[in-house]
């Protein structure tokens, strides 16, 4: 029972959608609504209008570009994005993020334009969106601007979307050179949120050592972050278990970890570094695949 | 010959009669009753654990549009006080109003009421409702409410001691002076939340001075016969229907403030009114259970033989009394402590207290949970201690089968028992012998694998009304039957029990069946409506139905089938003790080709010209079965665990049970009642807990954080049986409802210590959630270094 | 503001007059009578209320009617057809899988999404494709058999029975 009245349209470009979003001054945008609606059942979120944008099928599509840049349109549902064969081969750990996300249901409905845009702290996407160095894709008034993922997720529920800006899609660079890729979630029992998600994208030397790692964290921090620490410990080893393990160890400095009932900080911390190690063991494993 | 002799249907996997209606859609639970020109009603909750209530403005709330009335305590008193059914030595009874008027005593409880034409506007208007409260010192530890200076929750009382029952047998003192091995451990027996799926909800109407009130509880009966004393209407005015219950758990098992309330509504606004509770409303305003803290010690040989047990146990009641909560954690709890075992000696003594929390009564199990927990938990300790083998310390201590009828040492007769079947049955499906091999193993993967084992005995088919009465239950313990075979030879049962899940339309057919001989589909049973009921039902709860009700039934199809002998035999013109009844058919013994149908001799009965002299027409008969004594079910199940050594998450990776129920009337429904039990009692375990702070607020406060199992939390079971028949009554049944909440808690927290036992843990309380397990392993970890 | 919507529910297209407060769960039990899809939580979490839109298993406590404006919806009272019960209603019977019915419209219509896109699944699987739908009954053991007894039946049948969570692109 929502009881707080809103006005609602649901426009059919994203132009229009702009437009009507810049209207009113407490409007909300909603997609598959498995962000929103929760919240306003709760009385959280009071927006005065809605705007859906269910009838802009320009957003609901996977595309490759020329450059190998694979484009998620943010109407996407996490169904689609964890059963598509592309994201599957050259995005694995974005595959498994999308179906990781709630449960069957919230997945055939959830889109990752809601998520990113939501930017719940626990989400699972944004985990591989900083992995893959994505670009989130804005319009607002002034036209379209990119933002880089590592540059997006400012805290809980935070971000560096403008107030009238839509996200229109999320554009994933292909991994580059030997790569592989992994997801690994350690997930709240009761809500299915991620306690810990780590998305991890490793890139091999010639000889089978570590080039370049890309660690993206999500649930145990205000805002998903880069295992920046992580990542340079990472790379120029040699890529074994040990190597993986004393990085991995490092995936959590810094950070002011989150604490609620099912996770005290101290825990979540300690378990970013356990996903982080099986995010990356697995990535490995999948580069040298 | 009786029916029982040589079932047909009792014993057979006969498909549910209630399915083909739920599976299609096509229930009627008690929200999707929808009446012309009903009115909604929403509660305004306390947000405050423990708060005066100065003053109530509710004049913005009464301009909403929509807004019907806007009433508070003062304005309902006409309801009257919610009831309490059981009264133990020495019991400091609470006031209970539906709508609080002096202060609030936990957070959610009622303060005002908001009737409107929609669930919308009602909510509306219940936010514009400016209640100024003062708010008080909170209590939410129970033990510390028995403290000097805790704030006292109903300050006419004087104190928060709700009742001290001791309950002791033998000499205790000298067994622990004799003891060669002692063992003493806390345990908690964490507060849960029952999570019945389906949402308590109350509708009525009331029309032509008679009330029409849906309530999704397990005991209409008794909702009936309270409604009709507190709003002074005759019983026979007050028609209560439980339409299809979305299950119970016992936390439908009370007449709540909302059924008085919306009878109240409906009888003085002249419009039907509902009521349905939204989940997180439910976290709050629907019973809990559980919530025992106890200090246990054991006294036993170096040989493993039991000397004695001694326990201290505060229970944790919550802000007020509920209908049965003094007996859940005295009558229901105590006397079971003992278990299988042989004890010699015993004294418990169990207090309750007040808190500033929600009230706790009976919730699945309902104090033998929490008898079994302890008592299979320091069974454990004491294996542990003296380094023999769990099975064996069991094994040894059990109670032999000769012994039955077993007084125990708490002072009650366990009806049979053969106890070291079951356990052996047990450790073979658990490959138990082969353990130790898939511990190694699970090692060298970094993991830690334990099991655990768990017997148990509990106390079903609540009923005799005569101990009833000397234990305090203020109501007897019978339940009602009667069968009607119309003219056509149609048959229909009516039940005194409320199921919601349990399918007695189906177990009740074919209890009928094999005594009027003929099949449970041509059975038709109904329950829940007192209009339509034998008379007065008592309920569905502590695994009664059968070993009560379902005695019933057989009792009164017995009379309806020795009529119909009667009239089988005259019109046949043979001797009673020569028919057969059987298959639809009545006939002399050996002659089956020269039949009457079932239906000859039911229009028979109502034709009435040609019926044996002096006999009634008609055919049915009533039954109000009081039995002589509970039953006592019994097994053993044991889970086997994996934990995850980096980070304490534990996989229960097979769970074997052998459980003894007496004679099974449907395995397939027997086995589903396990099956749900046995993920309930997992459920408190690992994952279940209400979590208060310190202020009295709920911080597992929705299904966001309360961890109910889902499908990925609990492996498929394994389940054997054996049967031992009781004598209490004549189908040898005792009970299955919750069994497996009983026996599966321990298994697997038995089996989470048993994995970490090599780290030298030897407790933790429950939920055994992950983080709880890692803290542990690290702690012992540092401990060694 | 009152708005217009049009949809179809098993097979039958209802236009209505509906404010955007009102959930899509709200419409189908209490605008259409519609009472066999349940509410069981306000969180999103007990998959009670699940039933088909555009061939997605949808938690219709979580979408508001207006979203549904031109959907194709099919609920517990559209799973049988011309009075033959679905593969997963017998399956369901046959296996106890239910006890009091309150969770059981909204696991078969999850179960009816998934078994359409995977028609031989694990064990394992069909825990997972169900960890949405909470049930307090059955403990999920015979819940499991019955998808695993549906899906056999719906292989063997696969093609000469339409599939019932045929995905609607919109």
């Amino acid at each position: 029972m929502i009881t707080h009245p809103f006005t609602y349209q649901a426009p059919s470009t994203l132009e229009e959608a702009v437009e009507e979003l810049g209207r009113s001054g407490d409007s909300k945008v909603i997609a598959g609504g498995h962000s929103l609606l929760p919240l306003m059942k709760l009385g959280l979120a009071q927006p005065e209008a809605l705007i859906d944008l269910r009838r802009i099928a320009s957003l609901r599509a996977i595309r490759t570009e020329s450059d190998g840049t694979i484009v998620i349109g943010a109407l996407t549902t996490h169904r689609d994005i964890a059963h598509d064969p592309i994201v599957r081969a050259k995005l694995p750990a974005l595959a498994e993020a999308a179906g990781a996300v709630g449960d069957l249901q919230v997945r055939a409905r959830g889109t990752i334009g809601g998520s990113i845009a939501h930017a719940d702290p626990a989400a699972d996407e944004p985990a591989p969106a900083l992995a893959y160095d994505a670009t989130i894709r804005a319009v607002g008034p002034k036209g379209r601007r990119d933002i880089r993922a590592s540059d997006y997720f400012k805290g809980t529920f935070e971000t560096a979307l403008a107030d009238d800006e839509i996200i229109a899609e999320v554009r994933f660079p292909a991994p580059a050179g030997r790569s592989g890729s992994a997801y690994e979630k350690f997930a709240h029992p009761a809500s299915g949120f991620a306690i810990t998600g780590v998305a991890a994208l490793v890139t091999l030397k010639a000889d089978g050592g570590i080039e370049r790692a890309a660690i993206g964290v999500t649930g145990a921090a205000a805002a998903a972050y880069r295992a920046t620490a992580a990542e340079k410990a990472l790379a120029g080893t040699n890529g074994d278990a040990k190597a993986i393990a004393a990085a991995a160890a490092k995936a959590s400095d810094g950070i002011a970890a989150l604490s609620d009932l099912a996770a005290s900080s101290d825990y979540r911390k300690h378990l970013v570094t356990v996903f982080a190690k099986r995010a990356i063991l697995r990535a490995v494993t999948r580069a040298r695949a | 010959m009786t029916a029982t002799a040589n079932p047909t249907y009792i014993g057979a996997r006969v498909a549910r009669k209630e399915d083909p209606r739920l599976i299609t859609g096509e229930g009627t639970f008690t929200d999707d009753v929808m009446l012309q020109g009903m009115a909604y009603l929403t509660l305004v909750r306390s947000p405050h654990a423990h708060a005066r209530i100065r003053r109530i403005d509710t004049a913005a709330a009464k301009k909403e549009p929509g807004v019907v009335a806007v009433l508070t305590g003062t304005d309902l008193e006409a309801t009257g006080m919610l009831p309490v059914f059981i009264t133990v030595p020495s019991m400091n009874g609470s006031k209970h109003m539906p709508i609080a008027t002096d202060k609030a005593r936990y957070a959610g409880d009622a303060v005002a009421a908001v009737v409107a034409d929609s669930r919308d506007a009602a909510k509306r208007a219940a936010d514009l409702i400016a209640v100024d409260y003062e708010p008080l010192a909170v209590v939410v530890d129970a033990s510390k409410a028995l403290e000097p200076g805790a704030p006292i929750v109903h300050e006419e009382l004087g104190s928060n001691l709700v009742f001290t029952y001791p309950v002791k047998g033998g000499d205790v003192d000298k067994a622990f002076k004799d003891a060669e091995v002692k063992v003493s451990q806390r345990i908690v027996n964490q507060r849960l939340i029952p999570n019945a799926m389906e949402p308590r909800a109350v509708a009525a109407k009331f029309e032509a001075g008679e009330l029409t009130l849906w309530s999704s509880t397990q005991i209409p009966h008794f909702v009936q016969l309270i409604v009709a004393l507190n709003l002074g209407l005759g019983q026979n005015k007050v028609r209560v229907i439980a339409p299809e219950v979305g299950g119970g758990f016992g936390s439908k098992l009370q007449v709540y403030a909302e059924e008085l309330l919306v009878g109240h509504l409906a009888k003085t606004l002249g419009r039907p009114v509902k009521w349905t509770e939204e989940r997180r409303e439910g976290y709050l305003a629907t019973i809990h259970g559980r919530d025992h803290v106890s200090d246990v010690e054991l006294a036993a040989k170096k040989d493993g033989t039991i000397l004695g047990l001694r326990v201290r146990t505060v229970a944790n009641v919550g802000a007020y009394l509920q209908a049965f909560a003094p007996g859940i954690p005295t009558i229901l709890h105590v006397f079971i402590v003992p278990g299988p075992y042989r004890i010699p000696a015993f004294d418990y003594e169990m207090r309750g207290a007040y808190t500033n929390t929600t009230p706790v009564d009976a919730y699945r199990g309902a104090g033998r949970p929490e008898a079994a927990f302890l008592i299979e938990r320091i069974m454990d300790r004491l294996a542990d201690e003296i380094a023999m083998d769990p099975a064996e310390v069991r094994r040894k201590n059990f109670i032999s089968k000769d012994a039955f009828p077993f007084n125990t040492i708490s002072g009650i007769t366990y009806d049979s028992g053969d106890y070291a079947p079951a356990l052996d049955r047990a450790l073979a499906m658990a490959d138990y012998k082969g353990f130790e091999k898939r511990r190694a193993e699970a090692k060298a993967r970094g993991n830690y694998r334990g099991i655990g084992i768990s017997s148990y005995v509990e106390i079903c088919g609540l009923a005799p009304s005569k101990a009833n009465a000397a234990l305090g239950v203020g109501w007897g313990g019978y339940e009602s039957a009667r069968i009607r075979v119309h003219a056509t030879g149609a048959v229909q049962v009516f039940t005194g029990t409320s199921p919601h899940g349990q399918g007695h339309e189906t177990s009740w057919a074919q209890i009928a069946a094999d005594a009027l001989g003929v099949s449970p589909d041509d059975i038709e049973v109904r329950h829940g409506d007192t209009f339509e009921s034998p008379g007065m039902g008592v309920g569905t709860f502590g695994s009664r139905s059968l070993a009560v009700g379902g005695i019933a039934v057989h009792k009164a199809a017995e009379k309806v089938r020795e009529k119909v002998v009667q009239i089988g035999a005259h019109l046949l013109e043979a001797s009673p003790a020569d028919v057969v009844v059987e298959g639809g058919k009545v006939f002399v013994k050996g002659v089956p080709e020269k039949a009457k149908n079932f239906g000859d001799i039911s229009m028979a009965a109502y034709l009435a010209n040609n019926l044996p002299d002096g006999m009634e027409p008609g055919l049915e008969a009533t039954v109000y079965y009081d039995p002589p004594n509970f039953t006592f079910p019994f097994g053993t199940h044991i889970a086997e665990v994996e934990i995850d050594g980096e980070t304490g998450a534990v996989q229960i990776v097979r769970y074997s049970a052998c459980d003894d129920c007496g004679r099974q009337i449907n395995p397939m429904i027997v086995e589903g009642q396990l099956h749900g039990g046995i993920t309930q009692g997992i459920g408190q375990a690992l994952y279940e807990a209400a979590v208060y702070d310190n202020e009295g607020q709920l911080l597992s406060g929705s299904m966001m954080e309360y961890h109910v199992p889902s499908a990925e939390d609990v492996p498929a079971f394994a389940l054997d049986n054996t049967v031992t028949l009781t004598n209490t009554n004549p189908l040898g049944v005792k009970g299955i409802g919750e069994a497996g909440t009983i026996g599966s808690t321990p298994a697997a927290a038995n089996a989470v210590i048993d994995a970490l036992s090599p780290l030298g843990i030897k407790h933790i309380d429950m939920p055994l959630t992950s983080e709880k397990i890692w803290r542990a392993i690290r702690a012992a970890g540092e401990g060694r270094r | 503001m009152g708005h217009t919507v049009t949809l179809t529910v098993n097979g039958t297209s209802y236009t209505r007059e509906i404010e955007p407060t009102l959930l899509l769960v709200e419409l189908l039990r209490e605008t259409l009578s519609l009472t066999g899809t349940h509410v069981g939580c306000d969180t999103s979490q007990c998959g009670a209320c699940t039933v088909l839109v555009d061939g997605r298993a949808t938690k219709a406590c979580t979408m508001l009617a207006v979203q549904a404006d031109g959907a194709t919806v099919i609920t517990v009272e559209g799973l049988a057809k011309n009075s033959e019960m679905h593969p997963i209603q017998r399956a369901f019977a046959k296996e106890h899988a239910l006890q009091c019915g309150f969770c059981t419209p909204g696991l078969m219509i999850t179960a009816v999404d998934f078994l359409e896109r995977n028609a031989s699944p694990s064990d394992a699987e069909i825990r997972h494709a169900i960890e949405g739908n909470l049930c307090r009954c059955t403990g999920y053991h015979n819940i499991v058999n019955a998808i695993r007894s549906a899906s056999a039946e719906m292989r063997q049948t696969a093609g000469v029975r339409p599939k019932v969570a045929a995905e609607v692109n919109r």
